[in-house]
């Protein structure tokens, strides 16, 4: 088992703090010293699967902020995908007479400058900034858990060749990739998941490749190879479900990522296109709204935003510390 | 230590050569034909074709790549038909104000973020700490372009302290000298930054606050304000170090909102006209030298940190 140095420690399944592009490399937070030895040296008792999910999701419920988050996520989506039901505002027919209206009987929350009503346009907005945000996590986290799952299980000159192209494809800057993406490609909410998750497996992949190289040299799967286990049933029975706790804390922040990267596409001009729309899209023309005093248009939205993608990172950082065996022990 | 450096830019060359073939090939199939795109639409077949020969672009992919990679060596960005400049002449004229949007955001993030960490992490789990972490999360979870709009109305609209615009001179200098226009866009940049590398640092130093030889420094009667000055710190800087050396792709995508947003004209916002234009040989200059900054970002943090740590000298 080599480890080249400047690929990411194995011993790391948190992510940095920091802004979604940060998250592509992680670093050990006492300065890279630990090394992957340490990891699989402790932790020598096994527990049973289910008592080790169960205390996860005790300890998961203690934490205040994460059953906040649990519960804004859900009201957001309710909100969101229900809410259409008994309101219905117009978001797709441009109506110039109706334009800039400030909040008021007919619109709570006004009208933008096409006549759309905003309060419909932000359900109907959010449920594209959810949906693509779940879809591009998804395809995210399934390319990354093979690819990583895979080299890891490889070793060698395969997983060498496999994580070096992880490499390149890191030091490409994700955004300057997304925005040429999905300007050409990324118009409707399959699409768009498509260009966002095909560019975010690289962390996950990581991460995976790096639990497994772990999990391969300890006393339970080193006891299945004895027994006469086949590969296969190594890597299903094994590996993949001790790596899940990483791939689980990781494709919430994934969310999280996505529905910021698909604003931050919106807000440029180059997000979903009519008659979808998302969140950042509504923002796009938000520096003019201010000025004219238009803040209807502006700060509902945004607050949606921030407040979603918190609830979702309250959520992720509750399962980190809910699933980190190594954390609860201490 | 020598070994491993050499090592390292091996790898990062390797890198290099890789993101540079893989970029070009992405921008290949996103516009195989520049003819039609700088022709437009309207164009006859034949004229794209003609022009498509007349540019070398009929040739087989692999010799357009070396024929780029090539140039590239030479300090040739390609042409861009859409500006009627070469894109080496477009770089050379916005290169400045982006540097020096991004390196002020980043000095400012520093200098803000190491202090508010350390005296988080001194003071954990007190009211303070908890309003700081608070306030990490909620500028973490924000977009920065949404920031920047809150900065706006308070800031300009409302108190009037600030223009809505960045500062629009050509020379680097008079840009410097525009404190005023500068505030607003240099602060949204920076607070994003701001917000995790003070979780970073407060994290780092909670892990050196338990370490023996804090102890150590308390236990022979060192003032408080001693220990944490000149044991921890120093000891907190280094992750700090790698820390901004990998946060080049934020700060890169972060010069594309903030620039977009204050109208400021640098790299970023030349590459979201670009992307108006359709004028890829300029977008895939600029991606290009986005992943180099982020290989050598990468670098330097691990070489940094090697030289900086004896302990992780291999």
């Amino acid at each position: 088992m080599t480890i080249p140095e400047h690929q990411v420690r194995p011993d790391v399944e948190d992510r940095p703090e920091g802004d979604f592009a940060l998250v592509q490399t992680a670093l050990a937070p006492n300065g890279g010293a630990a090394s992957g030895a340490g990891a699989v040296a402790e932790g020598g008792e096994v527990q049973v699967l289910a008592s080790g999910w169960r205390l996860a999701l005790r300890s998961f419920l203690e934490n205040r902020l994460a059953v906040v988050g649990v519960v804004v996520v859900v009201l957001m989506v309710l909100f969101c995908f229900v809410g259409p039901l008994f309101y219905h505002g117009n978001y797709l027919v441009a109506n110039p007479i109706f334009a800039n209206q400030a909040p008021g009987a007919g619109h709570p929350l006004g009208t933008d400058p096409n006549g759309f009503d905003v309060l419909a346009q932000i359900m109907h907005g959010g449920q594209a900034s959810l949906e693509v945000g779940f879809f591009a996590a998804v395809i995210a986290t399934v390319i990354g858990t093979i690819w990583g799952a895979m080299a890891g299980l490889a070793g060698g000159i395969v997983d060498g060749i496999m994580m070096r192209f992880v490499d390149v494809l890191l030091s490409i800057p994700f955004l300057f990739v997304v925005l040429i993406l999905a300007q050409k490609y990324g118009a409707s909410i399959v699409d768009m998941s498509i260009v966002l998750g095909v560019f975010s497996w690289l962390v996950p992949s990581r991460l995976v490749r790096g639990e497994v190289l772990t999990l391969r040299v300890r006393d339970f799967v080193s006891a299945a190879n004895v027994m006469g286990a086949s590969r296969a049933r190594v890597a299903f029975r094994h590996l993949i479900p001790n790596a899940l706790s990483v791939v689980i804390v990781n494709v919430t922040f994934q969310v999280a990522d996505a529905i910021l990267a698909l604003a931050f596409l919106g807000f440029l001009g180059f997000g979903l296109q009519y008659p979808h729309i998302d969140w950042g899209d509504m923002l796009s023309g938000a520096e003019t709204a201010l000025q004219n005093g238009y803040w209807w248009q502006v700060y509902p939205v945004g607050a949606a935003l921030v407040i979603v993608v918190m609830a979702i990172n309250f959520i992720g950082d509750a399962l980190r510390d809910a699933m980190d065996v190594r954390l609860r022990r201490r | 230590m020598t070994a491993y450096i050499l090592k390292r830019i091996v790898s990062a060359i390797l890198v290099t050569i890789g993101v540079t073939i893989v970029t070009y090939l992405l921008l290949h199939i996103i516009s195989p034909s520049p003819g039609r795109a700088v022709l437009g639409l309207h164009a006859s077949q034949k004229a794209v074709r003609s022009w498509n020969k007349t540019h070398g672009y009929d040739r087989p992919i692999v010799v357009q790549f070396a024929a780029y990679f090539w140039k590239l060596l030479h300090g040739n960005f390609g042409y861009s038909y859409k500006e009627d400049q070469t894109v080496a002449a477009l770089l050379a004229e916005n290169v400045g104000r982006s540097a020096y949007l991004s390196g002020a955001s980043l000095t400012l993030a520093i200098v803000v973020a190491m202090p508010v960490g350390i005296w988080q992490a001194i003071r954990r789990n007190k009211p303070s700490d908890y309003v700081l972490t608070g306030a990490a999360f909620t500028l973490y979870s924000m977009p920065s372009f949404f920031l920047g709009l809150l900065l706006i109305q308070a800031f300009a609209l409302s108190l009037h302290w600030f223009p809505v615009e960045a500062a629009q001179q050509t020379g680097i200098l008079q840009v410097i000298g525009n404190i005023r226009a500068m505030a607003l866009p240099i602060i949204t940049l920076a607070a994003v930054s701001m917000a995790a590398y003070s979780r970073y640092m407060r994290s780092a130093a909670l892990d050196n606050l338990a370490q023996d030889y804090i102890r150590l420094a308390r236990a022979k009667g060192l003032p408080e304000r001693t220990v944490y000055l000149r044991h921890l710190l120093r000891n907190s800087i280094l992750p700090m170090v790698t820390l901004i050396g990998l946060s080049i792709p934020a700060l890169l995508a972060g010069n594309i909102i903030v620039e977009t947003l204050f109208n400021y004209p640098g790299l970023g916002l030349l590459f979201i006209t670009a992307l108006q234009n359709y004028d890829y040989p300029v977008l895939l200059a600029l991606t290009l030298i986005g992943a180099m900054a982020t290989v050598v970002g990468n670098l330097l943090a691990d070489v940094a940190l090697t030289v900086a740590d004896p302990r992780i000298r291999l």
